[in-house]
């Protein structure tokens, strides 16, 4: 996972409240077999619609959602986070996350930074004005810009510190890879082995 | 002076490699990794994607079994999502050399079915699996639990992984099952007690007289629908039972690995003045063949008894929850459960199809023939199991039945492979989930134990096998007798003499 220090990109206001996981992808996406390529799944009914946020131009390479409250709620399916990332978004704003979305968000590298509900709505008001306007999230101060307009988020210091060290779960327990040699090397005979093939 | 620990804690003390400090979670090693075709992609994808290798493919070990059709096994699966998922599960295995049993390998089967019979499962170890009833092999005294597909790939390249330690509860099941009772009525009776989310954040560990009593193949009946109550894993004490099955077995240890394994073994069970965090007791003298009526595990009752009356549930939710249930399920309230006529009868799943269940089975139906109109499928667990049961003859009992005698896989114990109900179809089921549309869209599944579903084979209602000398047929419940009664002349005249 990359370190995520400060990141810099179109910003895409998602006006809507409630936004649970399987708006962002539907059920019928979970069939796949790969952890990639979910980008035309994401927000798959939403983006029928030609004026979906998404679908416009200004909106291209968006890489910050400035989504209403309640983002994520609904089924675990990891698969929602995967499809935002894999679209090229690193940040979603929002008043509240689904507690499972923002635990799985963390993992994957991407920032569910919560911010005031009033915040939101001007972030929504500047982005509005001028639409494809690029913001600034800096994870170390806790701040995003747009604009003359500079909000606070809160993001859970133990994440905080995932993002910024660029530590997945994995790469965050292969730090102990020492002690996990160390207890391998004491693991005693009898203990199951697949391989060799016995019969 | 130091206080005594049980089974579950001896178990995680021993794999703690780091030791979670101010409520981190500890970091825990992983004996034996399962793997399958559904939940596996991508996790195999993640560490491609991250560049990283398969820790130790000497302790994973990977079979197809969800998707897996159990009739026509040499032929390409029809369906393209489980064609796809299994040809995945063959490149990944092949490409980071995990060992498969793919279809048609003669230890190809249920995860949970392969892994005891290969001898890999044991006591004291941890098993993981991205499946739910990995709580199965908590029979052995294992700690053992299912996994997300994040944590699958965690374990694939740590062969670890970060757990905050489980709350104890200890089931206690005292005194002798009457004939005809079997580990199936005893978790389908707890699973009534303390309901579906009774066993929450817990690891349960049974024990007492009644589970000492019982088999090996009916401690994993047991210990595989922990899950069903909400637990995170089902645990027994290893004992000699324990020992002497697993002793000479492909994976087993040998010689002195082996005197080391018992010795070992034999420090597990839980100290007499350790403490649990919650405890039940059940009676095992009283207990009879239990089945459920609902849609839900816990929505079970004895078989002699009746539909329950759902007005006479006191919490709303559980009133309302009970209502939906019987409406789903076309069941009236005060109906006797003897009285429901079913059109299938499945006998397999992880819960009950290694050849001990199948001998019961067959014990039953022996030298008889199936209710008309009823089909009768049965599916081994493994592969292994099925040529045993060929080896014993039991594959004729079956035939001769009227029985389907089919190839090993999950099957009918969930809508994911060709073997499904029809929409209103309603199954007697040696499965574990009874929940709607489980075994197919709009099926009633009625969990029940190998007996259980063997008498209701013969007299095409829910019966127990004290009920097969009354062969004449009781008086059917007309509502329920008239769905059928086109499928069935036999039931037809039933009906209109009932009527
Ligand atoms: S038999 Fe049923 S419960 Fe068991 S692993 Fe297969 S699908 Fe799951």
């Amino acid at each position: 996972m990359q370190k995520f220090t400060t990141v810099t990109g179109v910003a895409a206001p998602l006006k809507r409240s409630n936004v649970d996981t399987d708006q962002i992808i539907p059920a019928e996406f979970l069939k796949r077999v790969t952890k990639t390529g979910f980008e035309d799944a994401l927000f798959f009914s939403a983006r029928q619609d030609p004026d979906f946020v998404l679908n416009r131009a200004e909106y291209q390479g968006a890489r910050v959602l400035v989504a209403g409250p309640d983002f994520g709620t609904g089924s675990s399916r990891e698969h929602a986070v995967w499809a935002l990332r894999d679209f090229g978004f690193d940040v979603v704003l929002s008043a509240r996350f689904g507690d499972i979305f923002r635990g799985n968000s963390g993992k994957q590298g991407l920032l569910s930074a919560v911010v005031d509900e009033a915040d939101v709505e001007r972030v929504w008001a500047v982005l509005e004005a001028t639409p494809g306007l690029e913001m600034t999230v800096d994870l170390e101060s806790q701040t995003a810009t747009a604009g003359d307009l500079t909000v606070s988020f809160e993001v859970d210091a133990y994440t905080k510190w995932r993002l910024l060290e660029g530590l997945d779960d994995i790469g965050l327990t292969l730090r102990d890879e020492a002690a996990i040699t160390e207890f391998e090397s004491r693991r005693a005979a009898w203990r199951p082995k697949t391989l060799p093939v016995k019969k | 002076m130091p206080v005594g620990r049980t089974l579950a804690e001896k178990v995680w003390d021993d794999h703690v490699v780091v030791k979670g400090e101010d409520g981190a979670p500890d970091l825990l090693y992983i004996d034996l990794h399962l793997v399958h075709e559904v939940t596996s992609p991508q996790a195999f994808d993640g560490l491609r994607q991250a560049g990283r290798p398969l820790r130790r493919t000497d302790l994973t070990i990977a079979t197809e079994d969800h998707n897996t059709p159990t009739l026509a096994i040499d032929r390409p699966i029809a369906d393209l999502t489980s064609r796809t998922q299994i040809e995945t599960l063959r490149r990944n295995t092949a490409e980071f050399g995990v060992r498969l049993h793919p279809l048609g390998d003669a230890e190809q089967g249920i995860v949970h079915v392969v892994g005891p019979q290969l001898g890999l499962t044991m006591p004291g170890i941890t098993v993981v699996c991205g499946d739910s009833h990995t709580s199965t092999h908590g029979a052995f005294g294992a700690m053992a639990f299912g996994i997300g597909t994040s944590e699958v790939e965690h374990v694939m390249a740590t062969q670890t992984l970060p757990l905050k330690p489980f709350k104890t509860m200890a089931v206690t099941v005292e005194g002798t099952l009457r004939p005809g009772v079997t580990a199936k009525d005893i978790i389908l009776a707890v699973i009534a007690q303390i309901g579906t989310g009774g066993g929450q954040g817990y690891v349960l560990e049974y024990r007492g007289s009644a589970i000492r009593a019982l088999s090996m193949e009916g401690r994993m009946t047991i210990c595989n629908m922990s899950i069903e109550a909400g637990a995170r894993a089902g645990m027994v004490a290893p004992d000699q039972t324990t020992f002497d099955y697993l002793e000479g077995r492909d994976h087993a240890p040998t010689g002195s690995d082996w005197d080391d394994a018992v010795a070992y073994w034999t420090t597990l069970p839980t100290d007499d003045d350790a403490v649990f965090d919650a405890e039940v007791f059940l009676d095992a003298d009283t207990l009879e063949p239990f089945v459920t009526w609902g849609t839900n595990p816990g929505q079970g009752v004895s078989l002699s008894d009746s539909v329950p009356d759902p007005t006479a549930v006191a919490d709303p939710n559980e009133r309302a929850a009970a209502e939906r249930a019987l409406e789903y399920m076309a069941l009236e309230a005060g109906t006797p459960m003897k009285q429901i006529p079913v059109d299938a009868v499945f006998m397999g799943s992880c819960t009950n199809s290694r050849i001990e269940d199948l001998r019961a089975f067959a014990s039953v139906i022996s030298g008889r023939t199936k209710a008309e109109g009823v089909r009768v499928m049965v599916v081994p667990g493994s592969a292994r199991v099925r040529l045993e049961a060929e080896a014993e003859g039991l594959d004729k009992v079956f035939t001769d039945f009227g029985a389907e005698w089919r190839f090993a896989g999950c099957s009918m114990c969930l809508g994911m492979n060709p073997d499904q109900l029809a929409p209103g179809e309603r199954c007697a089921s040696t499965s574990n989930r009874n929940f709607e549309g489980r075994q197919g869209k709009g099926g009633r599944t009625h969990l029940v134990s190998p007996l259980v579903a063997a008498a209701t084979a013969v007299r095409g209602t829910l019966s127990a096998p004290g009920d097969l000398d009354d062969l004449a047929g009781t008086p059917v419940h007309d509502a329920l007798l008239a769905e059928r009664a086109g499928a069935s002349p036999a039931l037809a005249e039933l009906a209109g003499g009932a009527a």
